[in-house]
């Protein structure tokens, strides 16, 4: 007897906690020491991108403690980035003991912005735009480079055949003339690029590729004459097939974004194309305005290029000293872009350049037609499986469903518990559970049948009904609890989520046949002195 | 209600035409495994770009887009080979299913691309809210680690199962139990792989599913077969698994109904993102349930067989 309050007091606690997270789910207004916890729903239910993310060291010389920190840099800076980024309860985890950062941004409808803001390096750099004999050297010797080393970029060869015959056009416009012979039918590189009246340079659209290409080289990027570098610049916006222009810059940064103080997005006022729309106004620090002072004084009618990320934002030609630490990026820029920019400059550079190696979207529209089509499926398999139990095992069927409708909301109430995350694979976890769980109570079920038709009395059929199944039914689900666990180990995300429910499930299903189920039996014929049991 | 009054149904008398008819489906999956060199695995292990993307016109006047033109227009771009295919959506929705390898790093970030080029030249059939129901850009190096984390997984899970029922029964229904697993991973990969349907993570989770409920099945049984072979001492063991099956029979086809019910109401009602998982388990819940009567049993009679002809006969031994 004291076994029997015993039980009971469990069955009672379970059924409460289960009822203190499970009713927020479908009863609203509840009084106000009701748990607020509420189960999330994973962002393949309700739309959202997730972006993984590595911090790249491939081109780098850290020892381990210093990639720690380069981690640890990296992630608050993105966290900053997200943070201002304005997007709802925005999740950003480190991967234990890797180099790589998951990042969940709930409600997002479209990550491009997102993945632009957060794999941006940030490196703003200020460089000095190389002279025209400098250039001309630079297009000399990679026109060289490719002509001896052909056979290893392929992708080049369509520019090798078309200028057998032609002779070397002067694209600078200067007077000098070359007798290199080996140079006459090698303008490889130089066909890559158009030139239009001169400077600047450009690249089609369909070349961009080749020239990245080339550019990712190191093999090609050591050729490049001492102290420069060739440099792409921005592309535009409003025709993204458009060309964009080349630069020969010189390798060494005069100012860099350390000496940056603060960036701010404005709106420009002016008539002309270059005064009008938005553009981002630098403003740096006292020791970095003074530097930016001298460079300016001292390099009249130079052009300075301004350089984001390797990108060539633009290269104007300094016209005066500039003595205020003040500095304007114009461009042809979005108000989008120009905000996120200015993001990524306040929130400081990388310590080294992360990639994006998985991402995930899941839209509003898709999301909301899975919960609808998850529930819809839920509902009518639950129906299904209700009906034919208390068809086939009649009041003991009944049994069973009371035991199935508390394992469902088991698995919600436990899940809203754990604060888990309910996924489209954990609600076909919970589908999955509603057709097994019964099969705690078939077997039950069918043992008493048998031990009836053996001749036993219906209290010594139940109770060994219940006793033998309990081995049955214990080898059975600790097997597959090892696949969910095993599940769980190896998922990510989505699958983790069905492994939780499964598991839960199980776990469940077990306390309501073997506990549950077996106290309504024991109620029943305790309480009754029927001969027939309805099973 | 009863659908079995007790059966006498010789299960295992018919063990080698179950074992051809098994052979035969097994072989049937392997040649087509074959010849498409493996199973066709989706970008989760392979790396790529997978996307849905909603293009019902919005503009006044605006047509449907053709599959060529989404093509032609990627191509331009520089994304060739991409595979394109309509899907009809709720509601008269235009449905767009785009993959493709990532060209290039994915710093070029290949997904972006497709989605600028789409906006670019489609503007009529874009709804910037909407156009987007599913964009997944999965990198190659996390692709060749999901491969190895699931072959890992079902390795660990093989084994977790296997020592269990050694504790709990003898390694010989363990090894039974697991040719019974393989044979239904393998079914569900050959049918895969005939209809031409791809292996992705939720298929992997849908395989080790199949394995734990397969292996729910089996047990079962074989815990009948480890009472009634304490039970009936004199009878064959041929005899006596027979008649575990059958005394376990009405248990296996209820069960076996029910989870197939909540299964198929997933893959009818269960949406566009759960139909291949839906559908792998629907297979798994049908070969799972004929492995535990029509392999795992049958195996140990074998087994049991030959330890018979080695040791002597289990009825003259018990005299």
């Amino acid at each position: 007897m004291r076994n029997r309050k015993i039980r009971g007091l469990i069955i009672l606690v379970v059924l409460l906690v289960t009822a203190y997270y499970f009713l927020p789910m479908v009863v609203p207004n509840l009084p106000s020491f009701w748990t607020t916890k509420r189960l999330k729903l994973g962002l393949d239910l309700q739309g959202g991108s997730q972006i993984q993310l590595e911090v790249d060291f491939t081109n780098s010389e850290l020892s381990d403690k210093e990639r720690e920190d380069a981690i640890k840099t990296a992630y608050e800076i993105i966290r900053n980035r997200i943070d201002q980024f304005g997007v709802a309860e925005p999740l950003i985890q480190r991967v234990a003991n890797t180099n790589r950062i998951i990042i969940q941004l709930p409600g997002l409808k479209d990550p491009s912005r997102a993945k632009n803001l957060i794999g941006k390096t940030a490196m703003l750099e200020f460089k000095f735009v190389a002279s025209s004999e400098q250039m001309q050297e630079t297009y000399e010797a990679m026109d060289k480079f490719l002509q001896e080393n052909i056979e290893k970029y392929e992708f080049m060869s369509e520019f090798v055949d078309a200028d057998e015959t032609e002779e070397v056009v002067d694209v600078l416009g200067s007077d000098e003339e070359t007798d290199d012979e080996s140079y006459e039918n090698a303008m490889i590189f130089t066909d890559l690029t158009t030139s239009e009246e001169g400077m600047p340079l450009q690249i089609d659209y369909k070349h961009i590729a080749k020239l990245k290409s080339l550019l990712m080289d190191p093999e090609f990027v050591k050729n490049v004459p001492t102290g420069l570098q060739i440099s792409l610049g921005k592309e535009n916006k409003d025709d993204p097939y458009s060309a964009r222009n080349i630069y020969i810059l010189h390798k060494n940064a005069e100012i860099t974004g350390t000496s940056l103080e603060n960036a701010i997005t404005k709106i420009g006022q002016g008539y002309t194309a270059k005064d009008k729309g938005p553009y981002i106004m630098l403003e740096f620090k006292k020791s970095g305005a003074k530097k930016f002072k001298n460079i300016t004084g001292q390099n009249i009618g130079e052009r300075l290029a301004i350089i984001l990320d390797d990108i060539v934002f633009m290269a104007p030609t300094i016209e005066s000293r500039i003595p205020d630490g003040q500095a304007r990026i114009t461009g042809n820029f979005t108000i989008e872009e120009c905000h996120d920019l200015v993001i990524v400059l306040n929130a400081g550079s990388l310590p080294a350049p992360v990639n994006i190696i998985e991402e995930r979207t899941v839209g509003p529209t898709l999301g909301s037609d899975s919960i609808k089509a998850g529930i819809m499926a839920a509902l009518i398999g639950m129906i299904a499986v209700i009906l034919f139990m208390m068809v086939y095992y009649k009041l003991s069927g009944l049994f069973a469903d009371i035991a199935v409708t508390v394992n469902v909301a088991f698995i919600v109430a436990v899940m809203t518990m754990l604060e888990g995350t309910l996924t489209m694979p954990g609600i076909a976890g919970m589908i999955l559970t509603i057709g097994m769980a019964v099969d705690a109570n078939v077997i039950i079920f069918e043992r008493i049948r048998e031990y009836l038709a053996a001749g036993k009395t219906i209290r010594s059929a139940v109770d060994s009904g219940f006793n033998r199944a309990l081995v049955t039914i214990l080898d059975a689900n600790i097997t597959t609890l090892i696949t969910a666990l095993v599940l769980y180990q190896f998922g990510t995300g989505p699958i983790k989520g069905f492994a939780v429910t499964l598991s839960i499930g199980i776990v469940g299903s077990m306390f309501a046949s073997i506990v549950l189920v077996k106290a309504i039996f024991d109620g029943l014929i305790t309480n009754s002195a029927k001969d027939k049991l309805s099973i | 209600m009863k659908f079995f009054g007790k059966t006498k149904i010789d299960f295992i008398g018919k063990r080698r035409i179950a074992f051809a008819i098994s052979s035969v489906i097994i072989l049937a999956g392997i040649v087509s495994l074959v010849i498409n060199q493996g199973p066709k695995y989706s970008i989760d292990f392979t790396g790529g770009v997978s996307m849905e993307l909603e293009l019902t016109p919005v503009a006044e006047g605006a047509q449907i887009i053709k599959v060529q033109e989404i093509r032609d227009a990627l191509t331009n771009a520089g994304i060739e080979d991409a595979e394109i295919q309509e899907i009809k959506g709720k509601e008269g929705k235009q449905l767009v299913l785009i993959k493709t390898q990532a060209v290039g790093e994915m710093k070029d970030k290949t997904s972006t691309k497709v989605i600028d080029v789409i906006k670019q030249q489609f503007p009529d059939n874009v709804d910037p809210e909407t156009l987007i129901r599913l964009q997944e850009e999965v990198g190659p190096k996390i692709g060749e680690e999901l491969k190895g984390k699931a072959i890992l997984a079902i390795f660990w899970a093989l084994l977790g199962i296997i020592l269990y029922i050694w504790w709990r029964f003898e390694l010989t229904f363990g090894l039974a139990a697991v040719a019974a697993l393989f044979h239904d991973v393998l079914i569900t990969v050959g049918i895969f792989s005939l209809l031409g349907k791809e292996i992705s993570l939720s298929i992997v989770a849908a395989l080790l599913t199949i394995v734990g409920y397969s292996l729910n099945d089996t047990i079962v049984v074989f815990d009948r077969i480890r009472e009634d072979l304490k039970l009936y001492r004199k009878e064959s063991y041929g005899s006596v698994i027979n008649y575990s099956i059958n005394e376990t029979l009405s248990r296996t086809i209820i069960t076996s109904l029910t989870t197939f019910v909540v299964v198929l109401c997933l893959y009818i009602f269960g949406g566009s993102v759960i139909h291949d998982f839906a559908f792998a388990l629907l297979v798994g819940v049908v070969v799972g349930t004929y492995s535990s009567i029509f392999v795992a049993s049958p195996l140990m009679v074998e087994h049991f067989n030959k330890k018979e002809k080695k040791l002597g006969s289990r009825t003259k031994k018990k005299k």
